[in-house]
């Protein structure tokens, strides 16, 4: 029986955009950095969580070159997949998001029957989504 | 040459959720190809070969998808909510959406329920095809573009 979720991953263009975007701007805490060669194992996590989100970049030794200008191309298109959060006071997030200077959100907090959530993307074009779970006194809004 | 690839990808994209956040609004082609940094004609022409459809028809899908939320979770009426999202005129919204949908608003009314999966979930899979593939070719913006943009 499968017990949990240890690693994520997501395609990003640059491993150290992408940290200092998850780390420095999204609040997540850096995990593993490692160098194998050319090789850097880099993940980050949700702080105190066990799981691991392995930020990969399209390239050698695991794509060849077309195969990543591909990745990348769809990455940028905002077609490939992303991730979904979950914090505790979503509208006090936004704004310390928005302090931060993230200015790509795709939704700003909406409330709906499960909660309220937010989408934001990251420098590469994934989408991220953000909910604080639980019934809110909803009004349906387009 | 790849590099400039992803870079406009990435700027159409941009501009692609603005109209996805903005819906309801009077948006033009000049306000929302401003957001990708580029011009109105070469917008259109790039976001037509990235996303497959002209950024006026994605808008379109988009405000409909929204207007049938509505019907199927509010009381709404037509009217009420065809100016909600974005229309500025009954006529068009109800045209619009029988050309998309394959059926009027009143109709998708009275055959669907509320939905219970999550709101991100439902934008992209309630998101409407063009029904039986009338697709027309339209390189205006829409309803609203009379309005100024904002």
């Amino acid at each position: 029986m499968i017990t949990k979720l240890n690693v994520a991953s997501i395609m990003v263009l640059n491993k150290d955009e992408a940290l200092d975007f998850y780390v420095n701007k999204l609040g997540l805490e850096k995990g593993q950095d490692v160098k194998q060669g050319s090789y850097r194992w880099l993940t980050v996590r949700v702080p105190g969580d066990v799981t691991e989100i392995s930020l990969e970049e399209p390239g050698p030794p695991v794509h060849d070159e077309a195969t990543a200008a591909q990745l990348r191309e769809l990455i940028t298109k905002g077609a490939l997949g992303g991730l979904v959060f979950k914090a505790d006071d979503i509208r006090g997030l936004y704004e310390t998001l928005k302090s931060r200077g993230v200015t790509d959100f795709t939704q700003e907090p909406t409330d709906h029957f499960y909660g309220t959530d937010m989408g934001v993307r990251d420098p590469f074009g994934n989408a991220i989504r953000i909910l604080q779970q639980g019934k809110v006194a909803q009004k349906a809004t387009a | 040459m790849s590099r400039e690839v992803e870079d406009l990808n990435r700027r159409l994209l941009r501009a692609r959720d603005a109209m996805d956040r903005a819906y309801a609004e009077p948006l033009d082609v000049r306000a929302v190809a401003a957001v990708a940094h580029i011009s109105d004609a070469h917008f259109i022409r790039s976001f037509r070969a990235v996303f497959g459809e002209t950024p006026h028809r994605y808008l379109q899908r988009r405000r409909v998808e929204r207007s049938m939320f509505l019907l199927r979770e509010t009381d709404r009426s037509v009217t009420d909510i065809c100016f909600d999202v974005g229309f500025s005129s009954r006529g068009t919204f109800v045209r619009m959406f029988r050309e998309i949908v394959g059926e009027t608003p009143s109709d998708y009314r009275v055959g669907h329920e509320p939905m219970v999966a999550p709101n991100c979930f439902q934008l992209a899979a309630t998101r409407p095809v063009v029904a039986a593939g009338v697709a027309r070719r339209s390189s205006s913006f829409g309803d609203a573009t009379a309005a100024t943009a904002s």
